[in-house]
């Protein structure tokens, strides 16, 4: 029998996501910023507050501190609340309740209590909007034990990892990035509740060189995948989904059977994802093993900048990875 | 129309808070006419300013998301009239080229930020939400809702760490009365009686949301009475009663009497970003709009100065056409103003390099 499927894209499979979980779990709740707007957090939650009523669907106050706060202290006394920061720029006025009450919670208390809350952060960048609305920082957060942090790349991912994070009792801190909303594919009908025990993908397989990435720069690395086959390059792509816990053995197994790895980052370098990706695989592969020096692409380590034609050499891109690629394998930028 | 003293901030801003009432020109009061005129030109200029970046971004050309203060013109020029520059600092939002311009930063530089050129005020770096005019005394507009109330604070400090006997401002709206940072700043400059001015804007709205679905009062100005903060609540869109009050705010400032909370009621006549005439949240501002259009700050003085003689009708003509003159030129040097290096990006990062 063939699995239903629905069409959707990247925004609406958010949407999707909440309203499975507000509409089969009657403990979960929704509040933050825009939530009753009509431009609807880039219509990824669009009239959720009708289908589902402004008492569990809340926008509120600019009051980012209060509200995750509030949020946690609800999951705490037993609801599973999501907290929607419409962009991560904004979620830093809670950093306290994430990083330094929720994660540590449970750890603290010995488990006496579970704080099954969910952190929407939202990757919100280029438009020429500048250093104050661009940010992720998701490695900052994968930093902290505790908090669990996962960056749906794909269709299901958006819907399950969110399904998945806020069935969880642990905190977690979920970023969807809004260069991803026109992402379409066909999806298995029912969630898969389990997405975010899963670990990491393989969404490509390939011989030559492993590329690994998290939330839109795993899509990066996808779409360079199909430019390098027109090269002759077989690239495996390997999609992190969640950045903490760090799940490495399929990226270690790759790398393994490719010999290169290529880690592609849409945060900064220094003390970074990608920084850490290819720590953790060096340390764990036997000498000799890698056939190229791992390499990097990430984002400048400089603030975003507005103007147009420094903001278009800023950001990660198709090209750049493709360009990492050639290098990695021997095919100088020269042979282009 | 003076700021209206009434014991209770609720009932001071039910009056004012009524677009019915207000329409009528501003009092003038004891101001000479060269300062008045001197007010309007720069109202003027921001009118004319804000719609020039509006019609840039209908247009494409500006892309930055720009949100404009047209309606607001008085709350930013009555208090820079009460400023002296550059030894008064200011600080701004999201909504804030009306704040540069008032202070006297530059139009030319502004528009060129605005459209990401290297000669922009700050070299193309920030765009629309990034400004900086330091010669006047503007240390920066940043769009992080109340991220400025606290580093005013801490300008206001340092004046009187120097004994410049300098104060400084924050401009910010009713949306940044609701961050916790706001409470902290008015509590840390009521107990050292720093000289800070909280400029609260409030435009009753904060993106698509009326002040009453946030706040259970629709006046900020009883936060300051529970700060111990001296506060007023003002027409926003009389700038001689904003300037008054400013006035008074900066003197008690530079006196060693602490900071004051300025809560300037007013409407913003477009969305809240971008160019639409406010319905791009899609909240039904229609039936009010036009009543706050009636409480134009602009039109109020202009009124106001020719009813006393101080100007002919034909003199208000001239200084529309001289400011938007201005701005065109403004529009076309920004036009033909180069980009920024390609290498950029950490020109400015680090004082000295890296190393
Ligand atoms: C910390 C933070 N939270 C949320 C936002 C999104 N945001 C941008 S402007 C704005 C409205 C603020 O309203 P108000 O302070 O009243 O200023 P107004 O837009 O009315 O001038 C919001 C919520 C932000 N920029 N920063
Ligand atoms: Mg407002």
């Amino acid at each position: 029998m063939k699995e239903e499927t629905l069409s959707l894209s990247y925004g609406t499979a958010v949407r999707e996501g909440f309203a499975y979980l507000l509409r089969e779990h009657p403990e979960v709740f929704v509040i933050g910023q825009g939530l009753w707007s009509p431009w609807y957090v880039g219509n990824s939650m669009t009239e959720l507050d009708r289908e589902f009523g402004r008492e569990r669907v809340i926008d509120t106050p600019v009051s980012e501190l209060a509200c995750t706060g509030a949020a946690l202290g609800a999951a705490l006394a037993g609801r599973r609340p999501i907290v929607v920061h419409p962009r991560v720029d904004f979620m830093l006025l809670a950093v306290d309740q994430i990083v330094t009450q929720a994660a540590k919670w449970s750890s603290m208390f010995g488990r006496a209590g579970a704080a099954p809350v969910v952190f929407r952060g939202i990757v919100n960048r280029g438009g020429e909007q500048g250093a104050q609305h661009s940010q992720s920082l998701h490695s900052w957060f994968a930093h902290v034990p505790g908090l669990r942090v996962v960056m749906p790349a794909s269709v299901a991912d958006a819907r399950d990892l969110l399904v998945s994070a806020t069935l969880c009792d642990d905190p977690v801190l979920y970023i969807d990035d809004r260069w991803l909303y026109e992402r379409e594919a066909d999806i298995p009908a029912i969630p898969d509740v389990d997405a975010i025990h899963r670990g990491p993908r393989i969404v490509r397989a390939g011989t030559d060189v492993t590329l690994v990435g998290a939330g839109y720069a795993s899509y990066l690395a996808e779409q360079a995948a199909d430019e390098l086959a027109a090269l002759g390059i077989s690239a495996e792509v390997v999609d992190l989904r969640t950045i903490n816990p760090l799940e490495m053995d399929v990226v270690v197994a790759s790398v393994e059977r490719t010999g290169r790895l290529v880690a592609v980052d849409g945060d900064w370098t220094v003390c970074g994802l990608a920084g850490e990706i290819v720590a953790a695989v060096v340390e764990r592969l036997p000498l000799g093993a890698m056939v190229a020096k791992p390499r990097r692409v990430t984002l400048q380590d400089a603030p975003a900048p507005t103007s147009r034609p420094l903001e278009a050499r800023y950001y990660p891109t198709v090209e750049k990875v493709v360009a990492a690629v050639r290098a990695s394998v021997g095919l100088g930028v020269a042979l282009a | 129309m003076q700021s209206i003293e009434l014991t209770s901030a609720a009932r001071a801003l039910g009056l004012l808070a009524d677009p019915a009432q207000g329409h009528a020109p501003v009092a003038l009061g004891s101001r000479p006419p060269e300062a008045l005129v001197a007010m309007l030109r720069s109202m003027m200029l921001i009118r004319a300013a804000e719609n020039g970046i509006a019609e840039l971004v209908r247009t494409g050309e500006a892309r930055c998301p720009c949100h404009l203060a047209a309606g607001q013109e008085a709350c930013a020029v009555g208090v820079a009239a009460a400023l002296d520059t550059p030894r008064d600092k200011s600080f701004g939002a999201h909504r804030s080229h009306g704040h540069y311009l008032a202070v006297g930063g530059d139009l030319d530089a502004l528009l060129a930020e605005v459209l990401g050129k290297e000669t922009g005020c700050s070299h193309g770096m920030g765009g629309s939400m990034h400004l900086v005019s330091p010669e006047h005394g503007l240390l920066g507009t940043v769009p992080i809702v109340g991220a400025t109330i606290p580093i005013a604070t801490g300008a206001a400090l340092a004046a009187r760490l120097d004994g410049s006997g300098g104060v400084s401002v924050s401009f910010f709206g009713d949306g940044a009365t609701e961050e916790g940072v706001f409470h902290e700043s008015m509590n840390l400059a009521a107990t050292m009686a720093l000289p800070v001015l909280f400029v609260c804007e409030n435009n009753l709205f904060s993106s698509h949301l009326h002040i009453s679905l946030r706040q259970p009062d629709w006046s900020t100005a009883r936060y300051a009475e529970a700060h111990k903060v001296a506060w007023e609540v003002v027409d926003g869109n009389d700038v001689v009663a904003v300037a008054d009050a400013a006035e008074r705010a900066v003197a008690r400032g530079r006196a060693g009497h602490g900071p004051t909370f300025l809560e300037l009621v007013t409407y913003r006549w477009y969305g809240h970003v971008g160019p639409r005439d406010d319905q791009d949240v899609g909240v039904k501002r229609d039936g009010e709009l036009p009543l706050w259009k009636r409480r134009d700050p602009i039109r109020r003085l202009e009124e106001a100065l020719v009813a006393s003689g101080a100007l002919e009708p034909g003199d208000v003509a001239s200084l529309r056409q001289a400011v938007d003159a201005d701005v065109e030129r403004a529009v076309e040097l920004a036009r033909r103003a180069p980009y920024p290096q390609a290498d950029a990006t950490a020109k400015y990062l680090y004082t000295g390099g890296t190393r």
